[in-house]
């Protein structure tokens, strides 16, 4: 591919895919606790908290990102603290493209585990209870592995989707050659400069990937079990 | 101390709850015998499943007591161990096996887990594995078994983690009927191998009359009867609970057989019956029902009957059921107790009352085991 890529793109490929896999580790754990909570519980507080879980499925990725620009720059509540603590602000860093990812993909991340936790129900639970499994021991040795194409869902969402990322990118990242610079604001820059062949390049690759997650995940839903074993 | 106090003390299992559900409050008392099979009976909504899930600290009942050989499991809002802290095995109505792990495994989980304390039943995995008949299938997935074959895992998976009290919800509930007939085998042999304590609920009565020693019938979170099975099945009110399943279990030995008519005598407490013959060899003991609806009375010897069991009788007592123009007829018949169900107007017509000698016309007798 280097023969057609320049070598700005390969970089912003690279960036690309620290990004989307770093999000994507990232995002599983965080998400475990929270779908499990909503999964479970029974408080008055797990309609709010799901709708807020669920925002950026509908909220423009620039407000998500002007929001994010606004909290974590110099000026900002975030941006203050992180400056007191010795961090710098986290606006146009690599650090908080991977924030603002966390919170743009959460839902991919959030709502495969919910169904999964869901559609397992209480009673394998209340079996590893009465075999003298602890809540944790159950958790690690039966929620999870239960679970599974939960998991595998949401990471092939997550990554997929964080890689699609373009607002929220330019607002927080700012487009930083290297550092935060995309394959879709890359895509973006060589179209604003007319070097369509480079612009066909990335974009063909994301095509191709995108379908081969789609093809990857309607075939996981048909079969889940012979793609997992 | 009491006569009352003396039971109590060999019944070293304690169950009181006061628990208000959407449909009932489930309101027990109750002392259970430290071996063999307890039945709680009672149709749903009797409260019985919730009763057993509170044992087991599934739910948790604001106000209850769980006393098990001595150590208490919950005293009301004070004492809670929670479920995995109690040492207990738990069938659920349906199999419930661990789907990402194989036979061996999900039988492994308990054991790794279970710890053999000094007082454990010492059940030897082995003998268990064998006598539920799994040693071929340890290495297929649940999904592989049948439903017999997953409920006979689930049970020897609970016994893996030597429980001193097995808790057993509707095991059979959720298996046809070939398949209930291939499972209840199995467990009258864990009732006589096993030496621990279990409490099984049901709503059907052939399992109460194939397994139970012990029986508690529930009516609407009520405790109707508590007692050895032989004396709650002659009792006649809480009997009427059972409706149609009404009827007398007798333990029986085989007499003699009439190779020509293909039928078989047995003896019981208070005379012979004729059965079909089934091969049963002589000298076996074996249980058998006499449903309430398939006995008749008549105040003189019947002549000219098709019915080959009658047997001379005392009236003990008479209820009125569920439905009035029915009738429940307790009779006594040498040392064992029949239970006949006729109409009131029979009981009217015939001047059925306490201490009258009449003939029990039987009209099927049902082998349980």
């Amino acid at each position: 591919m280097t023969a057609w890529l320049d070598h700005e793109s390969v970089e912003t490929v690279f960036v690309t895919l620290k990004l989307a896999g770093l999000t994507t580790i990232l995002l599983l754990i965080l998400a475990t606790p929270i779908a499990w909570w909503l999964a479970r519980t029974k408080s008055a507080w797990r309609v709010p908290i799901a709708s807020m879980v669920a925002l950026p499925l509908v909220l423009p990725p620039t407000v998500l990102g002007f929001y994010l620009l606004v909290t974590l720059g110099p000026n900002g509540p975030m941006g203050q603290l992180t400056q007191a603590m010795g961090l710098g602000s986290f606006a146009f860093t690599f650090t908080g493209l991977v924030i603002g990812s966390l919170i743009y993909s959460l839902p991919f991340a959030v709502q495969p585990l919910q169904n999964a936790f869901e559609a397992m129900g209480e009673r394998p639970l209340e079996v590893a209870a009465t075999l003298r499994a602890s809540p944790w021991d159950t958790f690690l040795t039966v929620a999870l592995p239960l679970a599974r194409p939960g998991y595998l869902t949401a990471a092939i969402l997550s990554f997929a989707h964080t890689v699609g990322e373009f607002g929220v990118v330019l607002m927080i990242g700012g487009n930083i050659p290297g550092k935060t610079r995309v394959v879709s604001t890359q895509i973006y820059g060589h179209v604003e400069a007319m070097e369509y062949a480079q612009a066909h390049a990335l974009a063909a690759g994301m095509l191709l990937f995108s379908f081969t997650i789609m093809l990857v995940m309607t075939w996981l839903n048909r079969n889940p079990m012979r793609a997992l074993s | 101390m009491t006569n009352i106090d003396r039971v109590r003390g060999a019944l070293p299992i304690q169950v009181t709850l006061e628990f208000a559900r959407s449909e009932f409050v489930l309101n027990v008392d109750l002392r259970l015998p430290g071996t063999g099979i307890t039945v709680l009976f009672g149709t749903s909504g009797s409260g019985k499943t919730t009763l057993l899930r509170c044992v087991a600290g599934l739910e948790r009942a604001p106000r209850a007591i769980v006393t098990v050989n001595g150590s208490e499991w919950q005293h009301d809002g004070s004492v809670f161990l929670p479920t995995w802290r109690r040492p207990l095995g738990y069938v659920f109505q349906e199999p419930s096996l661990f789907a990402h792990l194989d036979v061996a495994r999900n039988i492994r989980y308990g054991l790794s887990r279970g710890v053999p304390s000094a007082q454990a039943s010492s059940i030897s995995l082995d003998s268990v594995i064998e006598l539920l008949g799994i040693s071929g299938l340890l290495h297929r997935k649940p999904t592989e078994l049948s439903g017999g074959e997953r409920q006979r895992v689930a049970i020897a998976r609970a016994l893996a983690t030597q429980p001193q009290l097995l808790l057993l919800d509707e095991p059979l509930a959720s298996l046809d009927q070939a398949r209930r007939q291939e499972i209840l085998p199995w467990l009258g042999r864990l009732r006589d191998e096993l030496k621990i304590p279990m409490l099984y609920v049901t709503h059907a009565a052939d399992e109460v009359a194939r397994l139970a020693d012990h029986l508690v019938v529930l009516d609407r979170g009520r405790v109707r009867a508590s007692g050895p099975v032989s004396e709650v099945l002659s009792a006649i009110n809480p009997l009427v609970v059972l409706g149609d399943d009404a009827g007398a279990l007798l333990e029986v030995r085989v007499a003699e057989h009439d190779r020509s008519w293909k039928l078989v005598r047995v003896a019981f407490l208070g005379g012979d019956l004729w059965l079909r013959d089934t091969g049963l060899p002589p000298g076996q003991i074996a249980r058998v029902r006499v449903l309430a609806r398939d006995v008749s009375i008549a105040t003189e010897r019947p002549t000219h009957t098709s019915i080959q069991n009658i047997l001379p009788c005392v009236v003990e007592s008479i209820a009125t059921d569920l439905e009035e123009s029915q009738s429940l007829v307790q009779l006594r018949c040498g040392e064992s107790i029949l239970l006949a169900r006729i109409t009131s107007r029979a009981v009217a017509s015939l001047g059925l009352i306490g201490g009258m000698p009449v003939w029990a016309q039987i009209k099927a007798v049902v082998l349980v085991d």
